[in-house]
């Protein structure tokens, strides 16, 4: 039985690895292609993510929104559901956030930040629970729904933004009213990283613990597995398919609750800023798994850190890091194909 | 301004232009994926593949100077993305739906790095036929103003409706799409059917992306899709997978669409942005009321991941 685990874990390390590489070597060939220098671009991305402790922060303060909207996707994913809404739920939750913090304005700091905490949870939990509602009890596909919340979110943040909640003073870029410095989320002492990391290193712990070591994570697996099987044996499956979903969402508002109170200050346009959907492929690349959301969270939250550098010393648009996680999303799934092929030490029988 | 002429009137009107003007890339992207998912693949990637077409048909009309080379080059690239969904989606154990969300992704990166530059010079538009002329009244003429490519979907919707349902391809298409098993055994090769009903739709998609980009709104800009692609996707499953009802479905959406912009015209422009949200919860609401945990859909082709 051991040897059968060790291979397990093998091809769960060995075949995103090799993956990972292969995507790199195709965007060798594109940037060979698009009259650039692969190698020096790779640097430049090491150097923007990795480099140095300030691009050590900026990584990290990207890679904390990234590790709460892809719980959004890996959740529901244990329950064999498709859910892409981490943009929306985002976007609600920030929109929550700002008008808790704004409408608690004065009251003691803690109060206000424990409010929009709240606010920004149960508001996108809401948000995915719905869709997750939707496909239980009406059968409604959950990709086409929660995408269509994505748009439906935006356009409810366009909304408030440019009419009942905005600031008279923000001209080209409409925005609400500050939540106040006060209200700010703080930076962790010593690592100059917001809290925001926090909130989500320890989600991710959570809802491993909830997900992989309960019976209410088992019974969401079973669900997952056989849906015929769950409703048999008795499992309230539509309960624990809401509940998975508002979980998965609640993630993605408190997202949306730090983008408000650690980074913008305000809820803006900038909300819907790609978090949602490069949370998607997050959480594909760690397998669904919330443990190893986190390093690869921190992977590519390294990658659209390094952004900025490779436009700078390289006349790369933005776009290029969007193509280069195109590139990685589609290896990674074609890689799936791989599981269960290295049998040199197991057999198929045993392995499930 | 005639605009007092018609008063309220020119609300309705408007909508009807809107929908006929509106309705294309929904239509092409509908029938395009509504032949996919008849062969059994259901390809999100419609949304990157509409995005990159309206991309490479704005870049080639600007550069050659001919809008329908535009239109050629952007059915090409929807093909090539096609056929990449079809690739990686014949091997065991790969899932469509999250191939189609990482093609979504990727189409539009690769439309976002190329399009840079096309962002700001004028390409040459397609032609529209004034239907009418014969009125003098301008909203008249605007709403009846119809471009060719609208009329071209007028014609497709029929016709891939009567391949589907009277040719041999069109029943070895559905044959596939109901049971890959049964197709087996015909000794149809099930992944060679869905690579050309893919690469087909990828093709409609990316020609629905040059009507976004050379006639309405006529340029090219990283906001210019949003979501039309996947509302289309929805849209198939709302028509239930026949091409007719594509075609309404796709001019009811274009109506729906046109809601906020004929309102904003008529002087009503408080919640532009929540009207600007009618075709989602249009979408969303249809589907809420056509699906059912308990029965499948009629006219589901049996393969089909989406809907189970």
């Amino acid at each position: 039985m051991k040897a059968l685990a060790l291979v397990a874990a093998m091809e769960s390390l060995l075949i995103p690895l090799l993956a990972l590489l292969l995507s790199l070597g195709i965007f060798g060939v594109f940037l060979l292609a698009v009259d650039n220098d692969p190698f020096g671009v790779f640097y430049s991305m090491y150097r923007g993510g990795f480099g140095s402790s300030f691009s050590w922060r900026n990584t990290l303060e990207r890679a904390a929104p990234l590790m709460l909207t892809a719980l959004c996707t890996a959740l529901p994913a244990r329950l064999g559901l498709i859910m892409i809404g981490g943009e929306g739920a985002l976007v609600v939750g920030g929109i929550a956030a700002a008008s808790i913090g704004l409408s608690l304005n004065g009251n003691a700091p803690w109060l206000v930040m424990v409010a929009m905490v709240l606010a920004a949870a149960v508001s996108g939990g809401l948000w995915i629970a719905s869709t997750g509602w939707l496909k239980h009890y009406r059968g409604v596909n959950e990709t086409i729904t929660s995408l269509l919340f994505n748009y439906i979110a935006i356009a409810l943040l366009n909304h408030l933004i440019t009419g009942p909640m905005r600031d008279p003073q923000s001209l080209n870029k409409p925005a609400t009213l500050p939540i106040g410095s006060a209200n700010m989320l703080t930076d962790i002492p010593e690592l100059g990283v917001h809290w925001g990391l926090a909130f989500g290193l320890v989600l991710c712990l959570l809802y491993y613990l909830i997900f992989q070591h309960t019976t209410l994570g088992f019974a969401v697996r079973i669900i997952g597995g056989n849906i015929r099987t769950a409703k048999i044996v008795g499992l309230p499956v539509g309960r624990l398919t809401v509940m998975t979903c508002f979980f998965a969402g609640a993630a993605a508002g408190l997202a949306g609750m730090i983008e408000v109170a650690a980074i913008h200050g305000t809820a803006n346009g900038s909300l819907a800023a790609g978090y949602g959907y490069a949370g998607i492929l997050v959480a594909f690349l760690a397998r669904q798994n919330p443990l190893t959301v986190i390093p690869v969270a921190i992977l590519l939250g390294g990658i659209s850190a390094s952004a900025g550098l490779l436009q700078r010393s390289h006349h790369l648009p933005d776009a290029t890091v969007f193509i280069l996680q195109g590139i990685i999303f589609i290896v990674i799934l074609l890689s799936e194909t791989l599981y269960g092929r290295l049998k040199l030490l197991c057999d198929e029988r045993s392995r499930t | 301004m005639t605009e007092t002429v018609l008063g309220w009137w020119g609300v309705p009107l408007a909508i009807l232009g809107g929908a006929i003007r509106a309705s294309t890339p929904y239509l092409f992207v509908s029938l395009g994926e509504c032949l996919t998912e008849k062969s059994g693949r259901t390809n999100l990637g419609q949304e990157g593949n509409l995005v990159l077409g309206a991309m490479t048909a704005y870049a080639v009309s600007y550069l050659s100077g001919s809008p329908w080379l535009g239109v050629l080059a952007a059915g090409a690239t929807g093909m090539l993305l096609g056929l990449l969904h079809a690739w990686v989606c014949q091997f065991k154990k790969v899932n469509d739906i999250a191939v189609g969300i990482a093609l979504m992704l990727f189409g539009i990166g690769v439309a976002f790095f190329f399009g840079k530059p096309y962002i700001q010079p004028t390409a040459p538009h397609l032609p529209a036929i004034g239907f009418g002329n014969w009125s003098d009244i301008p909203q008249v003429r605007a709403a009846l103003e119809i471009n060719v490519l609208f009329l071209f979907g007028l014609l497709l919707a029929p016709l891939l409706s009567w391949v589907l349902s009277s040719t041999r391809w069109g029943l070895m298409l559905r044959t596939v799409g109901d049971s890959s098993d049964a197709a087996d055994a015909l000794g149809f090769s099930v992944n060679r059917v869905r690579m050309v009903a893919t690469m087909i739709g990828g093709f409609l998609a990316g020609v629905g992306g040059a009507f976004l980009s050379l006639y309405y709104p006529g340029s090219w800009n990283e906001g210019l899709s949003s979501g039309q692609g996947l509302i289309a996707v929805a849209l198939v499953v709302f028509a239930r997978w026949d091409p007719m009802r594509c075609l309404y479905a796709a001019l009811l959406f274009g109506g729906a669409g046109a809601l906020g912009p004929a309102l904003q015209s008529v002087g009503f422009s408080s919640g532009y942005y929540l009207f600007n949200a009618a075709p989602y919860v249009l979408t969303l609401l249809l589907m809420i009321a056509t699906c059912s945990p308990q029965r499948t859909l009629t006219g589901v082709p049996g393969e089909l991941s989406i809907t189970k």
